[in-house]
């Protein structure tokens, strides 16, 4: 849940934290920089405009936004089964056609993203040489790796007079979240639950909190996450503890509950683990909302809870890498993605928590203007918590803590012996 | 060197042309090796001085590495990774071995018996590996899956109990590493078997051994110049596989090779990488240095004249 701070303009909030930004990221915009320079060594600078002021990077923006116009081509790198597709070709993207027929925009898209470290430590070295990632747009879930894109300003700061359908249709949780005040860098692709997925035929009762996972019976067919996110935020709610507001304390708490755990543990897993879970070599497992609502589209009979002790909320954003060649389109992208159709679009297939709340209205009249199988299944759409949570759901949900370099140093090596034993 | 041999042996004549001439010839052999170490200096020496250098850098992804000689990395790193490092020779030790009792009957009865068909068979031997490495170990997630076409049945024969399974264990790693590096083995046994003359079997038969005495006192020490490579080849990427225990494996049989991966991709912690790497690469340098002198190709011969 992002708190809001209305008595500062939330771009300014950003510029105060980052001392570096007007210097570090003008040099990203193409070299702007020594043309302030020069600018500034023979004009009449006033004291209150010094190039490393606010107004001063805002201004090199405004410049780089003026300067990249449409190009007509969109290099989009996403996550795998992260988008809506053709019911009779997987290749085929409905929403991303009816953008092309709109905007004459032709979008080149594909799924080189696996997690968001791996991705990151893929493209670093060409952002930090200074060469594109060859993409205009990617998907970069927030926490750490997020953090680093941005404290590397390996990011270009959107148009925030380019984002107009952003902010009529964005929900609370999408707009000004606390990694990114002021939707400087990102605008949110869709957000998730990180709970339980479990098969209630197989566990034999009801599964409600994260307890229920050191139940002897389970062992060998349970399964966590191999990660130092999810994983170890999801033990600190199960120890009772919010991971956002966590103390070193609480990490070694909750890396003894692991541990106890740990004999039961079939395997920690990355993304493999919903096949496991819908083959039956799994009764219950760490899972993320939105794959175990796509399972059961395909056949399975999972369940998804929500811990009654509470569980990791996780947002997934669109932004713009350094050196991107077509930014003005990648724009234009993110903001259409806005609307209410196509929000709902994207979520009647994605099933995770969509960051436009009016999609919810749309979907509820897809449902009753189908018939059929398609019916009950948009039905369930419009009216699950997972996809449309309530305020009251909300407040179980908990982001992930923000680490310190030397906070994250000993986090790691509380939590990565756990899943690499 | 016959070069420097046949260039003739007069005195130094007062032009000196002919001595260039003399060089150049001896400098040929040289030229020849050029391309090898421009390619050992490039593609080895250059990138491992690199690694070395990284190895003892200390700082941070955002900060940047700084040259610190902070030799103690690699002291913290195998207190940290030893139980992974033990790990992994041990899974590396007991696969080769599987590897030698499964490939040296494969080997020898395709050198013995195969008559006309013998290439026919190493094909059928190296046709899975026209597959990807990484498809062919997931597909044993398939076959071995805990309601899989094998485990479930056996499950119904009452043969084992509903907890049981084989995957995410380290039998399911130990297993797929065998299965993957089988023709490692293999093919080198099966070199050496197949120079085996049949007529020493025929005098061994003449001489009243048995055919198990003919086996374990001619052929067999006859092949160990085949099993040592086999060895070799095995060993060394078994020990360093990380594919396997990611796929195959579960708590408890996390190898050294997805530690670097970790420490590299995830943490990206260049120096304790490039440290494990240079730990782990030490370690098997200095096994098959010693493994080379206890059983070297000379004392095998040796053994197989006496």
């Amino acid at each position: 849940m992002p708190e809001s701070d209305p008595s500062l303009p939330p771009d300014l909030l950003r510029g105060l934290t980052s001392a570096r930004l007007s210097r570090r990221s003008a040099l990203q915009l193409g070299g702007l920089s020594a043309l302030s320079a020069v600018l500034a060594g023979c004009g009449i600078a006033g004291a209150q405009h010094s190039s490393l002021g606010l107004s001063a990077a805002r201004a090199e923006i405004t410049k780089f936004w003026a300067a990249h116009k449409k190009t007509g081509t969109l290099d989009f790198a996403n996550w795998p089964l992260y988008i809506d597709v053709d019911a009779k070709d997987k290749n085929v993207h409905p929403t991303l056609d009816a953008f092309t027929k709109q905007t004459g925009i032709k979008v080149k898209y594909s799924e080189p993203i696996q997690d968001s470290g791996s991705y990151f430590s893929k493209v670093q070295p060409q952002l930090a040489s200074g060469h594109g990632t060859g993409f205009d747009l990617m998907v970069i879930t927030n926490g750490l790796y997020l953090d680093k894109f941005i404290a590397l300003d390996y990011l270009v700061p959107l148009d925030q007079s380019a984002m107009s359908t952003f902010y009529a249709h964005a929900s609370d949780l999408a707009k000004n979240p606390s990694y990114d005040r002021g939707n400087v860098y990102t605008m949110p692709w869709q957000s998730g639950i990180t709970g339980i997925g479990y098969d209630p035929k197989k566990v034999g009762k009801k599964i409600t909190s994260w307890n229920d996972l050191l139940v002897p019976a389970l062992k060998g067919k349970v399964g966590m996450f191999a990660d130092t996110e999810d994983l170890p935020s999801s033990a600190l709610c199960a120890v009772g503890v919010n991971p956002e507001t966590s103390t070193p304390r609480d990490w070694h708490k909750a890396a003894a509950w692991l541990k106890k755990q740990q004999p039961l543990v079939r395997k920690y897993y990355e993304q493999d683990y919903i096949d496991a879970l819908s083959k039956g070599d799994l009764w219950a497992s760490m899972a993320w909302s939105g794959d175990i609502f796509q399972a059961n589209a395909s056949g399975a009979t999972l369940e998804f809870v929500v811990p009654s002790e509470g569980a990791p909320i996780w947002t997934d954003n669109m932004c713009i890498p350094a050196h991107a060649a077509h930014p003005r389109d990648a724009m234009t992208y993110m903001d259409w993605v806005y609307q209410p159709k196509i929000a709902a679009a994207l979520a009647e297939y994605i099933t995770y928590i969509t960051p436009v709340s009016d999609a919810h209205a749309v979907i509820a009249a897809d449902a009753k203007a189908a018939t059929g199988t398609d019916r009950t299944g948009l039905e369930q759409i419009a009216s699950s918590p997972l996809v449309f949570p309530s305020p009251s759901d909300f407040s179980r949900l908990h982001r992930f803590r923000v680490l310190t370099k030397a906070e994250e140093k000993v986090w790691n090596g509380i939590f990565e012996p756990i899943f690499q034993s | 060197m016959t070069a420097a041999t046949i260039a003739p042996p007069t005195a130094p004549p007062a032009t000196g042309k002919p001595r260039r001439a003399g060089w150049a010839a001896k400098l040929v052999p040289y030229w020849l090796v050029l391309p090898g170490w421009l390619w050992l200096a490039v593609f080895f020496i250059v990138p491992t001085v690199i690694m070395l250098s990284v190895s003892t850098m200390t700082g941070d992804i955002e900060a940047g590495f700084k040259q610190t000689f902070h030799w103690s990395t690699y002291t913290d790193a195998w207190s940290t990774y030893s139980v992974q490092f033990i790990r992994s020779l041990e899974y590396g030790a007991i696969a080769t071995l599987l590897c030698i009792l499964i490939g040296y009957p494969v080997a020898y009865w395709i050198a013995f018996r195969g008559g006309a068909h013998k290439s026919s068979l190493l094909f059928l031997l190296l046709l899975p590996f026209f597959v990807s490495f990484v498809i062919r170990t997931q597909s044993w997630n398939f076959m071995l899956s805990d309601n899989g076409m094998v485990l479930s049945r056996l499950r119904g024969w009452g043969v084992v109990s509903s907890h049981f399974h084989i995957l995410q264990s380290s039998t399911a790693v130990v297993g797929g590493l065998t299965y993957n590096f089988l023709p490692f083995m293999v093919l080198p046994i099966y070199v050496a078997l197949e120079r085996v003359d049949p007529a020493l079997l025929e005098a061994s038969a003449d001489l009243y051994a048995s055919k198990f005495t003919a086996l374990r006192k001619v052929v067999f020490p006859l092949s160990l110049p085949g099993v040592f490579a086999g060895v070799l080849l095995t060993f060394v990427p078994v020990a360093a596989d990380y594919v396997n225990s990611s796929i195959l494996g579960g708590p408890k049989t996390t190898m050294i090779g997805n530690i670097i991966q970790t420490q590299y991709f995830t943490n990206l912690n260049y120096p304790v990488a490039a440290a494990l790497s240079f730990i782990l690469m030490a370690i098997l340098l200095v096994g098959v240095f010693l493994y080379a002198r206890l059983l070297g190709t000379d004392d095998v011969l040796d053994a197989a004249a006496a």
